[in-house]
């Protein structure tokens, strides 16, 4: 127990010695919850476009200046040619086009039809579908307005009256807090533990630690409980900030909260040691935790792109991450204020992770042995 | 000359030496391609929907199938009760509660606008936000059928303005076009700054670093030698992963791939000169490994791979004209799936290349004092 305590403490020197990666771990989940709190964000505002108006009549007048009173739009240009319309896409100067037909406002009186095209630049199509619909919904109001007596549009008979569960104002952070703890602990338990023990063996002293009274259990243990400690302290960190500067609510357990972290914790502490037991090379340790680990965290585990609509094979893929069940359960516990009976099977799926981990790099650390 | 060549014989060796590199500089392009590529998509599908219905009446049966017949939600409850329902929500079962009022039915005869309840669950605010339009444009459809049904609809003229959309450069709105040239920014990225940037610390964590400072051989032989490895490394990987997005993905690729490969040689210069940067103010592979994941974590968020540039407040984008990244994701953007030419990106290419000369510049006087 006294020898533990000194290994410990040694590994307690190594980390605290170097300021440089401490203010790093530290500032992570600042910086990282400041850009997606302020920054990170898909509603578009003030998109450029631009007009082509083959008509320049008060209606088309009209239909523009309702464009470009909403928020929505931003003109930049007037286009006067089809041509132009194509050169300013490849400038990548606008994002829409809008083209109203010649004559709009006699057709629109004589035939009761005219036409308007919108030319989107659907290289992003997230943005360019956006966009359409805005674009839709202003004309649908426009139509509103100029037929007073009959409503086409989008009212009536049978009224939507929408609630937002959990999050009435759709605030961001509740989406991707839970996102950025499931990262960062991954970044510091199991990039961390997994460089700092293949260091030891990239050095050759390791070797020293195995020929020491120390068990190699010991040695694990050693490693890994700073980590523990750093990791627990930025998850408070990370729920302080959350809380304080934008209004993050924890209706569940706190307890449980902090219990599901520190299990999740240990699985990704587990991971890493299973990662420095398959390579003596830090930079192979840090490919293997960059591309199997860190990037499976950020697009698998639902924390930016929902794992429902992703191809099926994915899906499966999903399960084996273990930043997904951990997500689940904090969305749980903090939002839906659910208890344990509500997430015991993402509770137990975590345990048989670290289990399994844990048992696998037993195996392997004791092949190394010989 | 024959130096530098001697220098780079050593420096592949020593990078191939090692039996698990060469498996990682072709892994990671397929990994980070079929993953990404495959799995970054907002389109919601599938929405679960439980519906409580208080009227049944052939009315609300006909509004359920209308849910349950769209490709965008499933009904997976059918309740009699409010509370089962808040139930199932709160274990994460359904995302969206519908409820039908008793007497819709009724009231829609006596025009009294009757209300339904939509709860989503909002927790996560991209995909309330899409649920929430797509049940939005639902219920107006209904609304259409309902007022030819119970004659709301007097024929009377109307004056209507018809939209038509053409969605240029990627007319199905396919997400992976859009995302493939962006995966390649970041895989040239993530081999130029964290391959350059561990390799010489490690030189100077092992200690060998003092050996090579005693050799006659000049400063900038050793940064050469350095750098051009890896920025051939990075270039090859940029060629494989533009064939595999060709193969896998059918990528348009409509401008100059000379083009794209002149601006990436520029870009990596900005990359490994950060590298180099990071290398000289570091002292271990650790320390290395956690500065670069700083710089890129915020370099990535903000270079509009993920969200719109244009979508970020001003002084985000301020900020962003700093950002390398941003600007080669700009370009690729434009090249590959717009065909854009050189004189459309040359802002860009400038500010790539201003920094680039810069952070060598940089990198070669933190390196000089260091020695």
């Amino acid at each position: 127990m006294k020898l533990l305590r000194e290994l410990i403490k040694k590994e307690f020197f190594h980390i605290l010695r170097d300021r440089r990666t401490l203010i790093i771990i530290f500032g992570i989940p600042i910086v990282q919850i400041i850009l997606f709190g302020y920054v990170i964000t898909n509603e578009i505002k003030d998109a450029k476009i631009a007009i082509y108006d083959k008509s320049k009549d008060n209606i088309t007048m009209k239909m523009t200046n309702k464009m470009l009173s909403s928020d929505y739009f931003k003109l930049v240009d007037i286009i006067n040619s089809d041509r132009e319309i194509e050169v300013r896409f490849r400038e990548g100067k606008i994002k829409e086009v809008v083209v109203f037909q010649s004559g709009f406002a006699k057709k629109l009186e004589g035939e009761g039809t005219a036409f308007m095209q919108i030319i989107e630049d659907a290289s992003d199509p997230n943005a360019a579908r956006l966009l359409s619909n805005y674009t839709r919904a202003i004309v649908s109001d426009f139509i509103d307005e100029i037929n007073p007596t009959v409503r086409i549009g989008r009212t009536g008979p049978i009224v939507p009256e929408v609630r937002m569960v959990y999050n009435p104002q759709m605030k961001g952070v509740f989406t991707f807090v839970p996102g950025v703890m499931a990262l960062l602990l991954t970044l510091i338990s199991a990039v961390m533990t997994a460089l700092s023990i293949t260091r030891e063996k990239e050095f050759g002293t390791m070797e020293m630690l195995l020929v020491s009274p120390f068990r190699p259990f010991h040695i694990v243990l050693g490693k890994v409980i700073p980590y523990i400690s750093i990791s627990f302290i930025n998850t408070v960190v990370i729920l302080l900030i959350s809380n304080l500067v934008f209004g993050l609510p924890v209706r569940g357990s706190i307890v449980l909260l902090l219990a599901e972290g520190l299990l999740f914790i240990i699985t990704v502490l587990s991971l890493g040691i299973l990662i420095s037991t398959s390579t003596d090379s830090q930079l192979i340790a840090m490919m293997i935790a960059m591309v199997g680990l860190m990037m499976p965290t950020i697009v698998l585990s639902g924390f930016i792109y929902p794992i429902e609509n992703m191809p099926f094979i994915l899906q499966l893929l999903a399960n084996l991450v273990a930043a997904k069940w951990f997500i689940l359960i904090i969305r749980a516990i903090m939002f839906r204020g659910a208890g344990l009976t509500f997430i015991w099977k993402e509770t137990l799926i975590l345990m048989l992770m670290t289990f399994l981990f844990t048992a696998l790099s037993i195996k392997k650390f004791r092949i190394r042995l010989q | 000359m024959r130096t530098i060549g001697f220098i780079l014989q050593k420096e592949f060796l020593q990078i191939f030496r090692n039996r698990q590199m060469a498996p990682i500089i072709f892994f990671v392009p397929i990994i980070q391609m079929l993953i990404l590529a495959n799995a970054a998509t907002f389109e919601m599908k599938n929405i679960k929907m439980a519906i409580v219905d208080h009227d049944i009446s052939s009315t609300s049966r006909r509004l359920m199938s209308k849910f349950d017949g769209s490709r965008f939600f499933k009904v997976t409850k059918f309740s009699l009760s409010d509370k089962e329902a808040a139930l199932y929500m709160k274990q994460g079962r359904v995302n969206v509660i519908l409820t039908i009022p008793s007497g819709l039915e009724r009231d829609i005869y006596l025009k009294n606008n009757p209300e339904v309840q939509i709860s989503i669950d909002a927790v996560n605010q991209n995909s309330a936000g899409l649920a929430y339009g797509y049940i939005l444009s639902i219920i107006s459809e209904f609304n259409q059928d309902l007022r030819v049904r119970f004659g709301n609809i007097k024929p009377q003229r109307v004056k209507i303005i018809k939209t038509i959309a053409s969605y240029w450069y990627n007319p199905k709105l396919e997400y992976q076009t859009f995302m493939v040239p962006g995966i390649l920014v970041i895989l040239v990225t993530l081999i130029g700054l964290f391959l350059s940037s561990m390799n010489i610390v490690r030189e100077k964590e092992i200690g060998t670093i003092e050996q090579i400072n005693v050799t006659p051989l000049k400063k900038h032989h050793f940064i050469v030698g350095k750098l051009v490895p890896f920025w051939i490394i990075a270039l090859f990987d940029l060629a494989f992963g533009l064939t595999m997005g060709k193969i896998f993905f059918d990528i348009p690729i409509v401008g100059s791939i000379g083009l794209i490969f002149c601006v990436s040689s520029v870009y990596l210069l900005v990359v490994l000169g950060l590298g180099l940067f990071i290398s000289t103010i570091t002292h271990t592979q650790q320390q290395a490994i956690f500065v670069s994941f700083f710089f890129t974590i915020i370099f990535v968020l903000m270079s509009g791979l993920f969200t719109p540039v244009e979508s970020m407040p001003v002084w985000a984008q301020y900020i962003n004209r700093l950002n390398p990244v941003a600007y080669f994701i700009k370009i690729m953007r434009m090249v590959l799936l717009k065909g854009s030419g050189f004189l459309d990106i040359k802002w860009e290419f400038i500010s790539l290349f201003i920094f680039g000369i810069f952070s060598i510049i940089m990198a070669v006087w933190r390196y000089r004092k260091r020695a």
